[in-house]
C-alpha cells in the first residue's frame, strides 16, 4: 500500500488539504532562514506513525451501531474500534480515500454512541477504547518547521490528520464525560504512563489539538484522584525543563490555565509541596523569553495563591523583583500589571514588609526612557486601594521614591510621564507637605553625597589596586625564578608571617 | 608583619602591610553587598584583589564565611562568585586549605539558575584536582554525597557532574559508596536529573574499573537508553561512545550492541538523530567489524529516515563514514551499500538534506578514484549543480578542489559556468556574495584564461552591484585575482575598467574606484600605483560630492607609503592641503589625518617638513552629532568589558560607527547617528543606557526629532545608507526597527505609520520579512489606524 512507503521517497502532494495556505514564496527578501524554510515543500507530519504499520488491511463499512440488536452490539463495537485503530497518511491527500471515509464514519458514530445511549460503556471495552485512542494520539510530535517558531506571530503548523484526530479526541472527551464511565475501571487503563504520553502531547503547535488536551487532562484530573499528585509532578517536571533546559514547549498556557483551576480548589493550609511550586516553578517561569504567551494565566496562577494565603506575599513580590526584567520592556509593563494585581489582594502587613523594595523597583521604572513602563508604574497612583496603602506608609515610600520622581520629572523626553509625575508628586505634597519639603530641601545634599560616595568607592579601588600590584612586584623582586602562580604566592607568604 | 615584603622590599613594599589595617572587612564587605547590582557585580568580579587585601588568615575566616551567608543575590553576580571560587586556592592559603572553598560552592551548586550551577561544578572540579587525597575523602567527598542527596533536584544534576572527578583517588570503600550515589541517580524520579546522569555516564565510565564498567555502568546505559523520555534516551546515546571504546569486541556486541540497534530505530526521531549525529564517533568506538555488520545497515536506514532533520544528520556524515572504513573492501562496501542511497537523497524533498549532502559528496571523489567518480559521482554533482535551491549549488561549488585532484575541473566546467552565473546574479545578496568570495578559489582552479573568458565580466559586474556588501567585496576579490595572476593581468585587465569608473555620474561607482585602488594599489606595486591609479585619484579631489573627497583623502593616506618622494611632495601634498582648507569638515578632517601621515612618511626619507605643515589631526570632533564614531571608539571598548546579559540585538555602537566612516558613507545624520538614534528610541535597558556615555545626549538628539514626522524622516535618512545599514544583518537591523515601530505605534503616531513605505527596505534586504509582517500585523491590529 501507498502509506507504507516512506514519504520521503513519495512525491507529496503540494497541495494537502487542511494546511494552512502556504505563503506565496518570497521574492522581497531571502536572508531570515525562516523565509527559506516557508519556501520549500511542507514535508510529512504523522510520518513517525507509519513506520510502525506494516501489511495494513483494506476497511470495509461495517453495520452501524444502532442496526444490530444489543446482544451484538459490544462485538461489533469492538470491530469499529479496531478499525478505527487504523492509522492513514494524511500529507497524500488522495491516498485511500475510502479507508479514510470508512474511518471518519465509525469514529462519528462511536462519538454519537457513547455520548448518547446508555449502557454501552462496560468493562470489556474499555481496554479496547483506551488502545484506540492510544494508537491514534499518542506520536512523536514531528520537529518543527521553524525553530524559532513564535507562538505569538507565527502561524502553526497545523495537524495533518485532524479529520480524523478531532474526532478521536471528542470520542475519548465523550468517553470521559459520560454518565456510564466508571473511573475505577478506567483507572487500569489510564495510568501513569499514559498520563505522561498525554502531557508530552501538549508541546503540539496545533491549538484546536492543545484546546482538546486541556479540556481532557482537567476530566482526568477530576476523576482519577490517585493520578493527581502524579499529574501535578509531570506538570511540574514540564515547567522546569521549560524554564531551565529548553525555554521551547508550546502547552505552557493551557497547563497552567489547568493548574489556575487546581489551585483554587487547593485546601487550606497549603501543603508545602504546592508553596514549593509557587516559589521554585510559577515564579521562575517569570523569567522565561516567551512570558507574553502565557503571563495571563501565570498571573491568575500566582494571584490565586496569595487569595488562599496572603503570608506567601512576601516570596512572591520579592521572586518577582528578582526576576524583573532589565532589557525587555514589554515583559516589564507585564510585570507591572502582575503586580498591580497583587498589591490588589494585598494586605496592609504584607505591604509593609515589601513596600521599600517594591517601590525602589517602581521608580526606576518611572525613570526607563520607554514611556510605556514609566507610565504603568505611575498608573499605580490612580489605584484607590495602592494609593491608600501608600499613604498610610508615606513615611518609607515617599523617601523610597522621591529622588527618582523629581530627577525624572526635569528630564522625561515625553510630556505625559511628565505631566503624570508632576500630579504623583503632587499626592505626595498633601499627603505629607512636611516630609515633601524636608526631602526637597535634602534632594541636593543627597546628590552630593553620592557623588562624593562614588569618588571615595574609586579611591578605594584604586588603593586596593595598587597594593596588589606592589605585592605582586615585590614577589617578583624577592623570587627570580618566575612564577606560575604569582598572586598565591604571595598571599600564601603574607599570610604565614 | 612586614614579612613577605622583607626580601624584595623596595621602601614602597615595607608599607605594603601595613595597608591591610586601611582596609577593614567591613568595608569590602560593604562594597560587595552594594544596593547597585552593577557596583555588586564589578566588586565581586574583582574579588581577588579584596582577597589578596585581607590576607589568606581573614580571607578564610571572615570573607568566605561572609559569601556562604549571603548566597541569595542577582544570577549574574552569582555566576561572577562561582567563577571567582574556582581560582580562589591560592587566596585562601593553597592546597591545605582548598576545602574552605567548598561551603559556598556547595550553595551555589544548588541554586536555580543553570549558568550558575554549571560554573560552580565547573569551580569544584576545579578545586578537587587541588585537594590532597585525604582531604578529598574527608571534605570533597561528603559534599558530592550531600549533593547526590539534596532535595532539590538541582543539588542533584550538580552532583552528577563530581563523582568522575573525585572518584580515581578516592579509596575502594568509597568508591564503592561513590557508585552507589551514581546509580542513584540514574533512576532519579526527577527527569531533569536522570538528563544530568546520563549525560556524564560515558565520563564516569571512564574513570571506573573495568569490571564495574560491566557490572554497573552497562545495566545503567540499558535503563537510562530504555527511559520512558526520549530527552534522556538521546544523551544515553553520547554515553555508548564512551562505554563502547571501553569494552572488548565480544563483549560490546553482547552488552552495549542490543541496546545501540535498539536507538537506531527508536521511535523518537531525536534518538535517531542523535545516533546519524555521533555516527563517525560511534564507528569509531566500535570498531571495524561491527561497523560492516550493524552500522552499516543503521546508516542506510537513517539515509531514508522519514523525517528530514534525521536524513540530513546522516548525510552529513557520509564522507566522514566512508574514509573511516577500512580500506581494504571499501570501494565495494560504498559503490554497493552507500551510494544507492546517496543517489537518492540528491533529489530529496528537503532542501536542508540535499544541502548537507553538497557539502560532503565531493570529498568522496578522493575515496573513491577517478574512474568511479566520473561514472558515479559526477552525475550526482552535475544534478546539484543545477538544484533550485542556491546553497545546494554553493556548497557544491565551495568544495570544488576535492574533484580538481581527481578528475581535473574540466570535467565540471561546462556546468559549472551556468551555475556560478546563476549564483552571481541571484536576487538575495547573500548568495552573491557567499559566490564572490569562492571566486579566487575557482579562478586558480580553472586558470586565467578560462576566467578571462567566462568569468571576469562578472566579476567587474559586481563593482556596481547596488548592495555595498558585495561591492566591497569584489574590491577584495579583485585583490586576490592579482595576488594570482600577476600585475601584468591586472594592468591589462582590471585596472582600466576601474579606472573608467571614476568618470561614472554615480558617486557610489566614484567610490568605489577609490576603494578598489585603496585594495588593488599594494598588490599592483609602485609602478602602477603612480603612473596609473594616482592621476584618477587626484583628479577626483575635485569631485562634487564630499563623500568622494573625503574618500580620496583617505584613498591618498593608503596608497601614500607606496609613493616615491616626488610624487608626494608634488602631487599628492599640494592636493591633500587644497582639501585641507575644504568647507566640509570631513574632508579637511581627513586631508589632515592623510597630511599626518605623509609628513611621516617623508620624515623617515629623511626630507624636511616645516612643522606649521604637519596639523596634528585636529583631535575628533566635540559635535557627537555629526561625528558619533569618535565617541564611538570608547563605547566599543566599555561596552565590551561589561558583559551584556539579555541584549543580543543591540547595535554595537562602536563597531557601527566605524565602519560607516570608513565606508565614506555621511550625510549631516550619520547612519550610525541614525543607528543609534534609532536604538535610543527603542532602548529600554536602563543597564546599556547608563554604559553608554552619550546617555546624556539621548534628550537632546530626541527632543527635537519627535515633533517631526519621525518615520517618514528617518527612512529619509535610511534610503541613502541601505547598502551600509545591510552590515549590520537584517536580524539586528529589523529588531531595532521592529522596537521602534512598535513604540510609535503604541504611542499613536497613526500619521506616521500609515504613511509607512516598506518596498525599498525589503527589496534591498535590510529589513526581514519577519519584521515587516510584525509591523503590519501590529498596524492593523491598532484600532487608531485602521487600515
Amino acid at each position: 500500500m501507498e502509506t507504507k512507503l516512506p514519504p520521503a521517497s513519495t512525491p507529496t502532494s503540494p497541495s494537502s488539504p487542511g494546511l494552512s495556505p502556504v505563503p506565496p514564496p518570497d521574492k522581497v527578501d531571502g536572508f531570515s532562514r525562516r523565509s527559506l524554510r516557508r519556501a520549500r515543500p511542507r514535508r510529512s507530519h504523522s510520518s513517525s506513525q507509519f513506520r510502525y504499520q506494516s501489511n495494513q488491511q483494506e476497511l470495509t463499512p461495517l453495520p452501524l451501531l444502532k442496526d444490530v440488536p444489543a446482544s451484538e452490539l459490544h462485538e461489533l463495537l469492538s470491530r469499529k474500534l479496531a478499525q478505527c485503530g487504523v492509522m492513514f497518511d494524511f500529507l497524500d491527500c488522495v491516498a485511500d480515500l475510502k479507508g479514510k471515509e470508512v474511518k471518519r464514519a465509525a469514529l462519528n458514530e462511536l462519538v454519537e454512541c457513547v455520548g448518547s445511549t446508555r449502557g454501552v460503556l462496560i468493562e470489556p471495552v474499555y481496554p479496547d477504547i483506551i488502545r484506540m485512542i492510544s494508537v491514534n494520539i499518542f506520536r512523536t510530535l514531528p520537529p518543527s518547521e521553524n525553530p524559532e517558531f513564535d507562538p505569538e506571530e507565527d502561524e502553526p503548523n497545523l495537524e495533518p490528520s485532524w479529520p480524523h484526530l478531532q474526532l478521536v479526541y471528542e470520542f475519548f472527551l465523550r468517553f470521559l464525560e459520560s454518565p456510564d464511565f466508571q473511573p475505577s475501571v478506567a483507572k487500569r487503563y489510564v495510568d501513569q504512563k499514559f498520563v505522561l504520553m498525554l502531557l508530552e502531547l501538549f508541546d503540539s503547535e496545533d491549538p484546536r489539538e492543545r484546546e482538546y488536551l486541556k479540556t481532557i487532562l482537567h476530566r482526568v484530573y477530576g476523576k482519577f484522584l490517585g493520578l493527581r499528585a502524579y499529574i501535578r509532578k509531570q506538570c511540574n517536571h514540564i515547567f522546569l525543563r521549560f524554564i531551565y533546559e529548553l525555554e521551547h514547549f508550546n502547552g505552557v498556557a493551557e497547563l497552567l490555565e489547568i493548574l489556575g483551576s487546581i489551585i483554587n480548589g487547593f485546601a487550606l493550609p497549603l501543603k508545602t509541596e504546592h508553596k514549593q511550586f509557587l516559589v521554585r516553578v510559577l515564579i521562575p517561569l517569570h523569567s522565561v523569553k516567551s512570558l507574553s504567551v502565557f503571563h495571563a494565566q501565570l498571573a491568575y496562577c500566582v494571584v490565586q495563591f496569595l487569595e488562599k494565603d496572603a503570608t506567601l506575599t512576601e516570596h512572591v513580590i520579592r521572586g518577582l523583583l528578582k526576576y524583573w526584567p532589565k532589557t525587555c520592556t514589554q515583559k516589564e509593563v507585564m510585570f507591572l500589571g502582575e503586580m498591580e494585581e497583587i498589591l490588589d489582594v494585598i494586605e496592609p502587613s504584607q505591604f509593609v514588609k515589601i513596600q521599600e523594595p517594591l517601590f525602589k523597583q517602581v521608580a526606576r521604572c518611572v525613570s526607563s526612557p520607554h514611556f510605556q513602563v514609566a507610565e504603568r508604574a505611575l498608573y499605580f497612583w490612580n489605584n484607590e486601594y495602592i494609593l491608600s496603602l501608600i499613604e498610610d506608609n508615606c513615611h518609607t515610600v515617599l523617601p523610597a521614591v522621591f529622588g527618582t520622581l523629581y530627577q525624572v520629572s526635569k528630564e522625561h523626553w515625553n510630556q505625559t510621564i511628565v505631566s503624570l509625575i508632576y500630579n504623583v508628586l503632587k499626592t505626595f505634597m498633601e499627603m505629607n507637605g512636611k516630609l515633601f519639603d524636608e526631602l526637597t530641601a535634602s534632594y541636593k545634599l543627597e546628590k552630593q553625597q553620592e557623588q562624593q560616595k562614588a569618588r571615595e568607592r574609586q579611591e578605594l579601588w584604586q588603593g586596593l589596586e595598587e597594593l596588589r600590584l606592589r605585592r605582586l612586584q615585590g614577589t617578583q623582586g624577592a623570587r627570580e625564578a618566575p612564577l606560575q602562580r604569582l598572586t598565591p604566592q604571595v598571599a600564601t607568604s603574607g599570610g604565614q608571617s | 608583619m612586614a614579612v613577605a615584603a622583607g626580601p624584595g622590599s623596595g621602601p614602597g613594599s615595607a608599607g605594603g602591610d601595613g595597608d591591610d589595617s586601611l582596609y577593614p572587612i567591613a568595608v569590602l564587605i560593604d562594597e560587595l553587598r552594594n544596593e547597585d547590582v552593577q557596583l555588586r557585580l564589578n566588586s565581586i568580579k574583582k574579588l581577588s584583589t579584596i582577597a589578596l587585601a585581607l590576607g589568606v588568615e581573614r580571607t578564610r575566616t571572615e570573607l568566605l564565611p561572609f559569601l556562604t551567608d549571603t548566597i541569595y543575590d542577582e544570577d549574574e553576580v552569582l555566576l561572577a562568585l562561582a567563577e571567582q571560587l574556582g581560582n580562589f586556592t591560592g587566596l585562601v592559603g593553597g592546597p591545605d586549605f582548598a576545602h574552605c572553598l567548598l561551603p559556598p560552592l556547595e550553595s551555589l551548586a544548588t541554586v536555580e539558575e543553570t549558568v550558575v550551577r554549571d560554573k560552580a561544578v565547573e569551580s569544584l572540579r576545579q578545586i578537587s584536582q587541588e585537594h590532597t587525597p585525604v582531604a578529598l575523602e574527608a571534605h570533597f567527598v561528603p559534599l558530592v554525597k550531600r549533593l547526590a542527596s539534596g532535595d532539590w533536584f538541582t543539588s542533584r544534576t550538580s552532583a552528577c557532574g563530581l563523582f568522575s572527578v573525585c572518584y580515581p583517588r578516592a579509596s575502594n570503600d568509597v568508591k564503592a559508596e561513590i557508585r552507589q550515589h551514581f546509580r542513584s541517580l540514574c533512576s532519579d524520579d526527577t527527569p531533569m536529573v536522570r538528563r544530568a546522569a546520563a549525560s556524564k555516564l560515558g565520563e564516569f565510565a571512564k574513570v571506573l574499573e573495568l569490571d564495574s564498567v560491566k557490572t554497573e555502568i552497562v545495566p545503567l546505559f540499558t535503563t537510562l537508553a530504555s527511559d520512558e523520555q526520549d530527552s534522556v534516551r538521546l544523551l544515553a546515546v553520547e554515553a555508548c561512545v564512551s562505554i563502547a571504546q571501553l569494552l572488548s569486541q565480544d563483549d560490546l556486541e553482547v552488552l552495549v550492541m542490543p541496546t545501540l540497534r535498539q536507538a537506531a530505530e527508536d521511535k523518537s526521531w531525536r534518538v535517531r538523530y542523535m545516533v546519524a549525529d555521533k555516527f563517525s564517533e560511534l564507528q569509531k568506538a566500535v570498531g571495524p567489524k561491527i561497523t560492516l555488520n550493524d552500522l552499516i545497515p543503521a546508516f542506510q536506514n537513517l539515509l531514508k529516515d522519514c523525517e528530514a532533520e534525521v536524513r540530513a544528520a546522516a548525510a552529513h556524515k557520509v564522507k566522514e563514514l566512508c574514509e573511516n572504513l577500512p580500506t581494504e573492501g571499501r570501494e565495494t562496501i560504498i559503490m554497493n551499500q552507500i551510494l544507492p542511497y546517496i543517489k537518492e537523497l540528491v533529489s530529496d524533498t528537503n532542501q536542508h538534506v540535499k544541502t548537507a549532502l553538497a557539502s560532503v559528496i565531493m570529498g568522496l571523489s578522493t575515496i573513491l578514484g577517478k574512474e568511479n567518480t566520473i561514472e558515479h559521482l559526477l552525475p550526482l554533482f552535475l544534478a546539484q549543480l543545477k538544484d533550485e535551491c542556491p546553497e545546494v549549488r554553493l556548497n557544491i561549488i565551495s568544495s570544488l578542489d576535492c574533484v580538481n585532484e581527481v578528475i581535473g575541473i574540466r570535467q565540471l566546467s561546462q556546468s559549472l559556468l551556468p551555475a556560478i552565473v546563476e549564483l552571481a546574479e541571484d536576487a538575495k545578496w547573500r548568495v552573491r556574495l557567499a559566490i564572490i568570495e569562492y571566486m579566487p578559489l575557482l579562478a586558480g582552479q580553472l586558470g586565467m584564461e578560462f576566467f578571462d573568458e567566462k568569468l571576469n565580466s562578472l566579476c567587474m559586474a559586481w563593482l556596481v552591484d547596488h548592495v555595498y556588501a558585495i561591492r566591497e567585496a569584489a574590491t577584495n576579490n579583485l585583490m586576490k585575482l592579482v595576488q594570482k595572476f600577476g600585475t601584468e593581468w591586472a594592468q591589462n585587465t582590471i585596472v582600466p575598467k576601474v579606472l573608467v569608473m571614476a568618470n561614472d555620474p554615480n558617486y557610489l561607482h566614484r567610490m568605489t574606484t577609490l576603494f578598489c585602488i585603496n585594495a588593488l594599489s599594494e598588490a599592483c606595486g609602485q609602478e602602477i600605483t603612480t603612473k596609473q591609479m594616482l592621476p584618477i585619484v587626484l583628479k577626483m579631489a575635485g569631485d562634487q560630492v564630499a563623500n568622494v573627497r573625503f574618500n580620496v583623502a583617505k584613498s591618498l593616506q593608503k596608497i601614500g607609503p607606496l609613493l616615491d618622494t616626488n610624487a608626494l611632495q608634488g602631487e599628492v601634498k599640494p592636493v591633500l592641503q587644497k582639501l585641507g582648507q575644504d568647507e566640509d569638515m570631513d574632508v579637511k578632517y581627513f586631508a589632515q589625518e592623510a597630511i599626518h601621515v605623509v609628513a611621516q612618511k617623508l620624515r623617515e626619507l629623511d626630507l624636511p617638513v616645516k612643522d606649521s605643515e604637519e596639523y596634528c589631526a585636529a583631535g575628533p570632533d566635540k559635535n557627537h552629532c555629526l561625528r558619533p564614531g569618535m565617541a564611538g571608539e570608547d563605547t566599543g571598548k566599555e561596552e565590551a568589558a561589561v558583559r551584556d546579559i539579555q541584549s543580543p540585538c543591540k547595535p554595537r555602537f562602536g563597531d557601527t560607527s566605524e565602519a560607516s566612516i570608513n565606508n565614506g558613507c555621511r550625510h549631516w545624520l550619520t547612519e550610525s547617528t541614525l543607528l543609534f538614534l534609532l536604538h535610543s528610541l527603542s532602548c529600554t535597558d536602563t543597564r546599556t543606557q547608563a554604559l553608554d556615555p552619550e546617555s546624556q545626549l539621548r534628550p537632546h538628539l530626541l527632543h527635537p526629532l519627535l515633533h517631526l514626522p519621525l518615520v517618514p524622516l528617518l527612512f529619509f535618512f535610511c534610503l541613502p545608507y541601505s547598502s551600509q545599514i545591510q552590515l549590520l544583518g537584517p536580524e539586528r537591523v529589523s529588531e531595532t526597527f521592529w522596537h521602534l515601530l512598535w513604540n510609535l505605534n503604541l504611542a499613536g503616531e497613526q500619521s506616521i505609520l500609515v504613511s509607512l513605505r516598506w518596498e525599498p527596505f525589503c527589496c534591498t534586504g535590510i529589513v526581514g520579512n519577519r519584521c515587516c509582517l510584525r509591523v503590519s500585523r501590529s498596524v492593523l491590529r491598532n484600532p487608531a489606524v485602521g487600515i
